[in-house]
């Protein structure tokens, strides 16, 4: 058991080397972009449903008319621009927590948004486009759509609409495609979305049609912090040489989005100027089936973007894992031997941590902890936050294994001239590790599934790979079973571990003296496991 | 103070020694002394305080009041007076010098019975391994374990276990050791056999002090006995006296069934 103490921080050091090293390498990147050469702008989009503005594509390059846009105008200020991933949920909290200077994904400027952020110049001007099956009836004004089930996305200008308009049965969304594919379906009468979206994801399917007219002017603006004075000037100025040489207008002609109303917004032709290859690309791509070939191929190219996420998980999943044993180990001590004050203390945070959602600590500690001057990379926002999370839990694991432990042990060890410390390393502790031995492991595995929450905090895992991938080529099915398996492989060998030591203590349990408990402590063990 | 032989060369003596939980005195004030070499039984019925008086001789408990010295460490506490703030220290001082068996072993399930008896000289006294190994063995050939010592507590009977716990606590050379009901856990045709290491040992000189109900053991090998009765001294007497001819009525009762055997 000395050795199994011992092992710990071989463990630990390597791990938390790595994450020292890779911390340092997320600090550099996201460094002050200002004294670099060139400068670097640094932008933020949601890559998910997000087509057409920023996306993957299936070699798993960015594109987008965001993309193309952004580039351009990176180029007028004459730096290099730097794309930082997060979720749509996360841009405008991410942007005030300083991790990158704008974001550009679709944002409509309305005033309650500008009371957050700072907006540049619009760059697209568009309208709500509502579709439904074809052959059904034309709507006229918003209020034909009383009575009606009708989907969009979340945060949207046309969720606000519907909302404002009586009668209207709202379902909102996470994929545009699963709107559209409901009213394909008949689950919905109708989907009121973004022109650029509708155009891209409805106007190429024969069983959709566009109906009604133009609903609402949407300007859709390029979002900085409200203190990025100097910035904003900056990215206007930028903005209207890339609209003035006419390089938007290619831009958009390219992704078939050039449209009168743009045209007119900004007094340009009202003809595109190059043909829509982006556009068409993408209905081709869009239109295939792939064969089971095709799918194996794409997996095959995923391949390192999957181990790169697997590589995370593990990461974060065994890092928080160690930080839970240690903090939990020494949160049960204090609750079984420590001064009064300290257990009362222990105590507190055992049932606070418990009491929360793991999601919420996450979210605070990435977003919340920045208002005090705390800012933790994702990588260590992860790790301390599943740590801190299953420390509660360890805690609550290693007190049970503790108390298990008969109090003659301890008298006896005493009785030898041993401190109360000695008794605990020599004595105690060794015996309480064997019985918390299955639950830790089996802990470990929840963990393990848990640590999918660190995708919200920006850190691309497993799951968030799955995200990316199935946002990209539109299967959630079989990317599903794939990171399924991956998850399944990592906790295989834990389950088997659990499952072996289960069975030593059981076998050993036969040939133990009178006084030696385990059957309980097992239980127990299932028993908090089995809280969540 | 009540003194037995008149010898003068006492390992401990007790003197108005109390001792309660929560509002219930169970110790009312307990005095004896015990002289270097001897073998003094403790008997009285079930609850009377002598498991108690044990835990109290080893600070497993520490008293509410009275006195006592034990191996030259003193501990003395009046009436309602707090915990020394020392207790601890003297605590470790006194258990370095007294060993101390329980009935129920109390062996360490973790440690094969050689790491159960090499652990407190490695840890507590910090001995070399080398000493630490030859002493572990050498105490486990004296209680007859030598062919057991890569065992595991789990894998002996109870009287291997229980001669097994004495050799832990001889490793710590003690110059007294405490027994409480070493044989009351144990198979009838084991008992003989920690008996024996125990007569060994005071053949030896050492000087032991045995919470027992083994009436016999107590009458053939004590060099005294002490009847205790509702946390009191009732009588300490010649062993054979207190058998044949009991002083107070209470001990009397006591002994009727054994003196009937
Ligand atoms: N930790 C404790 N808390 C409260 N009361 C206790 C505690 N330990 C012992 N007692 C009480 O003190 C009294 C004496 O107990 P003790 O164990 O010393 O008796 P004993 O003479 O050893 O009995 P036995 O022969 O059954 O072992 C009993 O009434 C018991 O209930
Ligand atoms: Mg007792």
């Amino acid at each position: 058991m000395r050795t199994f103490l011992s092992i710990i921080p071989w463990f630990c050091f390597p791990l938390l080397y790595l994450t020292c090293l890779w911390d340092a390498v997320w600090a550099e990147d996201r460094g002050n972009g200002k004294e670099e050469n060139p400068p670097i702008l640094r932008w933020a989009a949601a890559t998910d449903s997000n087509v057409p503005f920023a996306f993957y594509n299936e070699k798993n390059e960015l594109i987008g008319f965001e993309v193309d846009l952004i580039k351009a105008i990176a180029a007028e200020m004459g730096r290099k621009p730097i794309f930082v991933p997060n979720d749509w949920d996360g841009l405008i909290p991410g942007l005030g927590r300083g991790l990158y200077d704008l974001v550009i994904c679709g944002i409509e400027i309305t005033p309650e948004k500008e009371q957050e952020v700072a907006f540049s110049d619009p760059y697209y001007v568009t309208f709500e486009q509502y579709v439904n099956k074809k052959g059904s009836e034309n709507i006229q004004s918003l209020e034909d759509l009383s009575g009606k089930t009708v989907g969009t996305l979340t945060q949207t200008a046309a969720l606000a609409m519907l909302q404002r308009t009586p009668g209207v049965k709202v379902k909102i969304y996470t994929q545009e495609i699963n709107a559209y594919k409901d009213v394909a379906n008949g689950r919905i009468d109708g989907v009121l979305l973004d022109f650029p979206i509708a155009k891209y994801f409805a106007y190429p399917n024969p069983l959709l049609q566009f109906s009604g007219p133009q609903f609402g002017q949407l300007l859709y603006g390029i979002a900085m912090r409200k203190e990025d004075k100097a910035l904003q000037q900056e990215v206007n100025a930028a903005l209207r040489k890339v609209i003035q040489s006419g390089k938007i207008r290619d831009i958009l002609s390219y992704w078939g989005l050039w449209t009168p109303t743009i045209a007119a917004a900004f007094g340009l032709p009202e003809e595109p100027s190059v043909p829509a290859t982006g556009y068409d690309e993408f209905l081709t791509k869009y239109a295939e089936k792939p064969t089971f070939l095709d799918w194996i191929e794409r997996y095959v190219n995923y391949g390192p973007l999957i181990l790169q996420g697997t590589l995370v998980t593990l990461h974060v999943s065994i890092l928080g894992m160690i930080l839970a044993i240690l903090l939990g180990f020494t949160l049960a001590l204090i609750r079984v031997y420590g001064p009064e004050p300290l257990k009362w203390l222990v105590t507190l945070y055992v049932e606070i941590i418990r009491g929360t959602p793991l999601l919420v600590q996450l979210l605070f500690l990435f977003y919340g902890l920045p208002n005090i001057g705390i800012k933790l990379s994702p990588l260590l926002a992860g790790i301390i936050g599943l740590g801190l999370n299953y420390a509660a839990y360890e805690a609550e694991n290693y007190r049970a294994g503790l108390l298990a432990i008969p109090r003659g042990q301890m008298e006896a060890a005493q009785a030898l001239g041993m401190s109360q410390l000695q008794a605990l390393y020599y004595v105690i502790i060794p015996q309480s590790f064997r019985l918390v031995l299955p639950p830790v492991t089996n802990d470990f595995i929840s963990l393990l599934k848990d640590s999918s929450l660190v995708s919200m905090v920006t850190l691309l895992d497993l799951t968030g790979v799955y995200n990316r991938i199935a946002t990209q080529t539109f299967d959630y099915f079989g990317t599903g079973i794939v990171i399924a398996v991956i998850y399944l492989l990592i906790g295989l060998p834990f389950v088997r571990l659990a499952r072996s030591t289960e069975e030593k203590l059981a076998g050993a349990k036969k040939g133990q003296n009178k006084n030696f408990v385990l059957i309980p402590v097992a239980t127990m063990g299932y028993l908090f496991n089995k809280r969540k | 103070m009540q003194t037995i032989n008149g010898q003068n060369n006492p390992i401990l003596c007790v003197n108005g020694l109390k001792k309660g939980y929560n509002q219930m005195e169970v110790l009312k004030g307990i005095s004896f002394t015990v002289e270097e070499g001897d073998l003094v039984s403790i008997i009285g019925p079930s609850g009377c305080g002598k498991s108690t008086l044990l835990r109290c001789l080893n600070c497993l408990e520490i008293l509410d009041e009275g006195e006592m010295e034990v191996a030259g460490v003193r501990i003395s506490r009046r009436h309602s007076e707090p915990i020394p703030r020392n207790f601890s220290q003297l605590a470790h001082n006194l258990r370095q010098k007294v060993g101390m068996v329980f009935q129920q072993f109390n062996l360490f399930p973790h440690m094969t019975i050689r790491e159960n008896v090499a652990i407190a000289p490695r840890v507590v006294l910090k001995l070399p391994e080398e000493e630490v190994q030859e002493r572990a063995r050498e105490l486990l050939r004296k209680v007859g374990l030598e062919d057991r010592m890569e065992y595991y507590p789990s894998q002996l009977s109870g009287g291997q276990q229980q001669r097994a716990a004495i050799a832990r606590a001889l490793a710590m050379k003690p110059r007294l050791m405490l027994y409480d009901e070493p044989t009351s856990s144990l198979d009838p045709e084991l008992v003989e056999e920690v008996l024996q290491v125990m007569r060994n040992l005071d053949a030896e000189g050492m000087t032991q002090i045995i919470v027992t109900h083994e009436m016999k053991f107590a009458r053939d090998a004590s060099d005294y006995i002490i009847f205790m009765d509702e946390g009191q001294i009732v009588e300490i007497s010649d062993e054979d006296e207190i058998f044949l001819n009991p002083k107070d009525e209470r001990t009397r009762k006591f002994l009727n069934r054994w003196i009937k055997e």
